[in-house]
């Protein structure tokens, strides 16, 4: 047996300043809203202070974003290709920065944003540039909506940037975007970088603030865009907020996806598999797999191995190149994963959790599972968004799919057989957005992305992503 | 006086699962001097939601070509009653044969995308990592359509391209000129389209469409009918409750009244041996 | 797998029975499978821990020279490093040679705890006769053999003749006497990772003590997700039977990296009960002299020069 020792990766690499400003039409400004802190979710300790957009503040970037539209939709859609593709090498250049960044702000693993997150940001730029000068092939035509209006979550703070403003950028429009405000850093370090891109004012704005700044930025009569990514709760205020104004929405809501385990699984894999699907990012993933429907034939078996597996995650720093698991994003997720736990426990679900010491300061939740969990349970039915997975059972495969959509969401599912026909059969019948078979939490910018029913509307990602920011 | 016939009238009822049922509320509405059409309720609205749901599955499971073939078999029964629709919409008769035969066309050319549709709105995603990556086109779901003005040109372009990708619908018909709907349910009724596809409901659109609108079972809503601009915004928040994917506006040609009601699903796969 | 453990004594009944239990196992997704390797490559394994890795790896490490030109005064020289590697390293775990310089070899190696193996069954290609096959390993355990590494029939496993590949080893055992049983599956020839689960309860099925990945001849060989796989054999079948088999990467593994990725892989897969030279082992000749150098280096804070170590 040998112990890891600590392998924390360096935070000198990032010059984190005490405040930071809004980034409205190229130049960062101070917010006349009241400034808040951003702390480091895995000790509470405060990294910087940051402005908040009141409404004239927004107001003020929306027209900085309208004027520079004119100028911007109007350059040769290879000249708008070049400053993605710009924008593209320089996330690639400084991507231990962002990585790092995105780890103390967010709490998520170094691993994960460092081999994924960063990666796929680059990625996306890189996609979408390529789709600037060649619109007319993909029929949608070519006219961009104006101003996008775009508000982004927590849990992948510079990933949901990417996956808003490169296809926007592409397509002609200029943005506004208002990052989480519990993970602001690593936008605000992108509006450095597209100074360092020199992008033209006003074509890209952020503006920080919490839910009031948001509900500014979708409000605002001169956005002709609105892009959201978050809860369904907080979808459906926007969805009524905009219904009637002729504005377009794309919505990326919640989830409940189920992972399906058949009897014939791949099962070393589909133990892989469940655990990147609801452990992935502590399971704040909207498309999480946080239901596991398991063939009732193997429930022993798989799980046995399952909490053999989860036994070696390793919980802690999210700095540490060896962390599996990192931070809970906020006191506010915390308290809700904590909550909805406890409902489980209460409503006679089972917990289980391996043995695990968590951190003193900061905020932590163990890998968590629930056995005995049936889809009248609050727990199969409520996003948790953290890293808790309901375990349920299936006898046949048209009962696992009558369990699988069994919910309001239609986000994500996951199929672990190794039987090809059935996987089609399956796939054909689950109505969920993006069907991963024997593999899951899979991302690529290639790939279009988006729910069915109370998951949202439109798609990101692919050529499908194109639509949501041309004037169809 | 007995050399004189009396002619057979047709009582007007509402078409909900592939029947011709009175509304349950026993209520109808003058429409000419001599015909009524049935007042549909909101619990007509609700069965009739409930008959679409029902035959979501085997329609949305049915092929492609199968598709295809009954509307173009729908297009077919149309064109036979060409004489019967033109003395509905009355008006010059020149015009409303030309209308009943847009109408014909319409449905023909929806039928061919029935098996198309996927060709062009799917893709094949290169991502760059070992896995096969499709995204296809699926219908919506159910779909409540508030059929615009024009009866029978205006009802076929709203209901081909809903059912066309496999979408089952609940219809509210135009409120002032609801019969011509209805005859056109004979036709839905008579082309092997399966029972409760389509149901049509004839009553007054202010009392339909919000219980429509704000159906919970209920997945897309087509407002490009509605008459008042209130009407529209009162049906388009109530959409907001489920996300209802809502069209207030579209052209008659182009695949947009297809896609507004069409979910991409993406499948991944690895790639190995 | 399941947590109670059942005998599998009537397994390899027949053929069909044998069949059925080996088609029966979990299939292995491959894409998953590398994933899963390629992630637990990626663990950082730094200071005290490197030091411990390295040590570890060490001591595990089978000492190999299986060249036609392979003389005594070779395998002497060999013998000699594995018993001083270098500085304060401690001894190998065992020197591996072909049959007929295992006299030479124990010799060298009398009472130091080392151990010397032997490759044996008409190693690498394995294709002769079984009579040939049991003679070699019975030749080699009289020249004082502690170990035996045989290898299957790769091609009565591909045509689907598990049973022959069953008896052969179930043979070779019995001619082990006391000498443990390395079996070698030669994955680079099963290509798939489900062929290599199959091979691996198969070879634990007829007795063996270890499995190995290769014999170093056919590339690919040693890769981590073969090891992968063979790691989640072995804890498996110890789940389900209560023994323990141990497993040896062999071939292509040339660095400290590859060492640590391995030792990375018994520790998250199978579990520190492998962590032994007892339960695994790292076949290699190179790959020793890499470990040496990264340990000088964690001693003295400076980047060590090959100059500075033994070549035998």
């Amino acid at each position: 047996m040998f112990e890891y020792a600590p392998a924390p990766e360096s935070r000198e690499i990032v010059d984190l300043r005490p405040s930071y400003g809004l980034f409205i039409d190229g130049e960062f400004t101070e917010g006349s809203g009241p400034a808040f802190k951003t702390v480091n979710p895995a000790t509470e300790e405060t990294l910087a202070e940051v402005a908040c957009a009141s409404a004239d503040d927004v107001d003020r970037a929306v027209r900085a974003a309208r004027k520079a539209f004119g100028g911007w939709s109007g350059l040769p859609g290879s000249e708008r290709a070049k400053y993605l593709f710009r924008i593209a090498r320089i996330i690639q250049e400084r991507a231990r920065e962002l990585a790092v960044l995105e780890s103390l702000d967010n709490g998520k693993p170094i691993r994960e944003s460092r081999d994924v997150d960063l990666p796929l940001v680059a990625a996306h730029f890189f996609y979408y540039a390529g789709w600037a000068d060649k619109l007319q092939y993909a029929g949608f035509g070519t006219k961009p909506l104006g101003v996008a209006g775009q508000v982004i979550p927590w849990n992948f703070p510079l990933l949901m940037l990417a996956w808003k403003v490169a296809p926007a950028l592409a397509c002609g429009n200029t943005v506004v975007l208002k990052p989480a405000e519990t993970t602001p850093l690593t936008a605000l370090l992108f509006a450095d970088i597209c100074r360092q891109a020199e992008l033209p004012p006003g074509v890209v704005n952020i503006v920080t603030g919490a839910g009031e700044t948001g509900a500014a930025v979708v409000a605002h009569p001169e956005v002709d865009k609105v892009a959201f990514t978050g809860s369904t709760e907080v979808g459906r205020l926007i969805a009524r907020t905009v219904a009637g104004t002729g504005k377009k929405v794309t919505l990326e809501l919640g989830g409940k996806a189920a992972n399906i385990v058949f009897d014939d699984a791949p099962i070393d894999q589909a133990v892989e598999g469940i655990v990147n699907g609801i452990f992935f990012n502590q399971g704040h993933v909207c498309c999480a797999g946080s239901r596991l429907l398991v063939q009732e034939s193997v429930q022993e078996e798989l799980l046995a191995a399952l909490k053999r597996r989860l036994g070696t995650l390793r919980l802690g720093d999210p700095l540490d190149k060896n962390t599996d698991i990192g931070a809970i994003n906020s006191a506010e997720q915390l308290a809700r994963i904590r909550s909805l736990s406890e409902t489980g426990e209460s409503e006679g679900a089972e917990r289980w959790s391996p043995a695990c010491e968590l951190p003193e300061r900061g905020f932590w939740f163990p890998p968590t599972l629930f056995t005995g969990v049936a889809q009248s349970h609050t727990i199969a039915r409520e996003e948790i968004f953290g890293p808790v997975l309901s375990v349920l059972t299936f006898r046949t495969p048209a009962e696992a799919v009558e369990k699988a959509n069994n919910t309001p969401y239609g986000l994500s599912a996951g199929v672990w057989t190794e039987k090809g026909s059935r996987i089609l059969w399956m796939a054909e019948r689950l109505r969920a957005g993006v069907v991963w078979a024997n593999t899951f939490n899979k991302f690529d910018p290639a790939s279009p992305f988006g729910g069915y029913k109370e998951s949202g509307y439109g798609r990101e990602g692919g050529l499908h992503g194109l639509e949501a920011y041309l004037d169809v | 006086m007995s050399d004189r016939r009396v002619s057979v009238r047709k009582t007007y009822k509402l078409f909900i699962g592939g029947a011709f049922p009175r509304s349950e509320s026993g209520r109808s509405y003058p429409v000419t001097r001599t015909e009524h059409a049935a007042r549909a309720s909101r619990k007509d609205a609700r069965d009739a939601v409930v008959a679409a749901r029902k035959a979501f599955p085997g329609w949305s499971g049915a092929t492609a070509y199968n598709r295809g073939q009954i509307l173009y078999r729908v297009a077919e029964m149309l064109e036979g009653r060409r004489a019967q629709f033109a003395d509905e919409l009355g008006g010059p008769r020149k015009q409303a044969l030309e209308q009943v035969d847009a109408a014909v066309d319409r449905l023909v050319w929806y039928a061919g995308w029935s098996d198309k549709i996927a060709a062009v709105r799917g893709t094949a995603n290169p991502v760059a990592s070992p896995y096969l990556n499709l995204s296809s086109p699926e219908p919506v779901g159910v779909v409540a359509v508030v059929a615009p003005a024009d009866p029978l040109l205006g009802l076929v372009s709203a209901v081909a391209p809903v059912i066309v990708t496999g979408n089952t619908c609940v219809v509210v018909a135009a409120e002032r000129a609801p019969l011509p709907a209805i005859t056109f349910a004979e036709v839905l009724a008579t082309s092997d389209l399966p029972g409760g596809v389509v149901n049509i409901l004839t009553g007054h659109q202010a009392e339909l469409a919000p219980w429509l609108a704000a159906h919970m079972d209920v997945n897309g809503l087509d407002l490009t009918g509605v008459t008042t601009p209130e009407q529209a915004l009162a049906c388009e928040r109530a959409a907001t409750e489920n996300f209802k994917r809502v069209l207030t506006a579209a052209e008659d040609r182009g695949t947009r009244r297809m896609t507004a009601f069409m979910e991409t699903k993406t499948v991944w796969h690895p790639a190995g041996i | 797998m399941s947590v109670a453990t059942t005998p599998l004594a009537d397994v390899a009944s027949s053929e069909a029975a044998l069949r059925a239990f080996l088609h029966g196992l979990p299939g292995v997704d491959r894409v998953g499978a590398d994933q899963r390797a390629a992630m637990l490559g990626t663990r950082s394994i730094k200071t005290t821990a490197k030091a411990r890795a390295i040590d570890l790896a060490i001591s595990m490490v089978d000492l190999t020279t299986l060249e036609g030109a392979d003389t005594r005064g070779k395998v002497r020289a060999m013998c000699a490093k594995a018993l001083r590697p270098g500085g304060d390293a401690s001894r190998v775990a065992a020197v591996c040679v072909y049959p007929d310089l295992v006299a030479v070899a124990a010799e060298a190696l009398r009472g130091s705890g080392v151990k010397v193996a032997s490759v044996a069954t008409a190693f690498p290609s394995g294709r002769s006769s079984l009579d040939v096959k049991v003679a070699d390993t019975a030749f080699a355990v009289a020249a004082g053999a502690d170990e035996i590494d045989m290898v299957i029939d790769r091609g009565a496993f591909l045509s689907g003749d598990y049973l022959k590949v069953y008896e052969e080893i179930v043979a070779v055992k019995a001619a082990c006497g006391e000498a443990h049983l390395k079996v070698i599956l030669e994955t680079g020839e099963l290509v798939t990772y489900d062929n290599v689960r199959r091979a691996s309860w198969l070879a634990m099925l007829a007795g063996a003590d270890f499995i190995k990945t290769s014999t170093g001849k056919v590339s690919p060989a040693a890769t981590l997700p073969v090891t992968l796989i063979m790691l989640e054999a072995v804890r498996d079948f110890r789940d389900r039977t209560g023994r323990q088999v141990g497993v040896k990467p062999a071939g292509g593994i040339r660095t400290t990296k590859d060492a640590i990725k391995n030792l990375v892989l018994v520790q998250e897969t199978a579990g520190a009960d492998w962590l032994t030279p007892d339960w695994f082992r790292l076949g290699a000749s190179s790959l020793l002299n890499d470990l040496l150098m990264q340990r000088e280096k964690l001693a003295t804070g400076r980047y060590a020069g090959p100059d500075y170590f033994t070549l035998d």
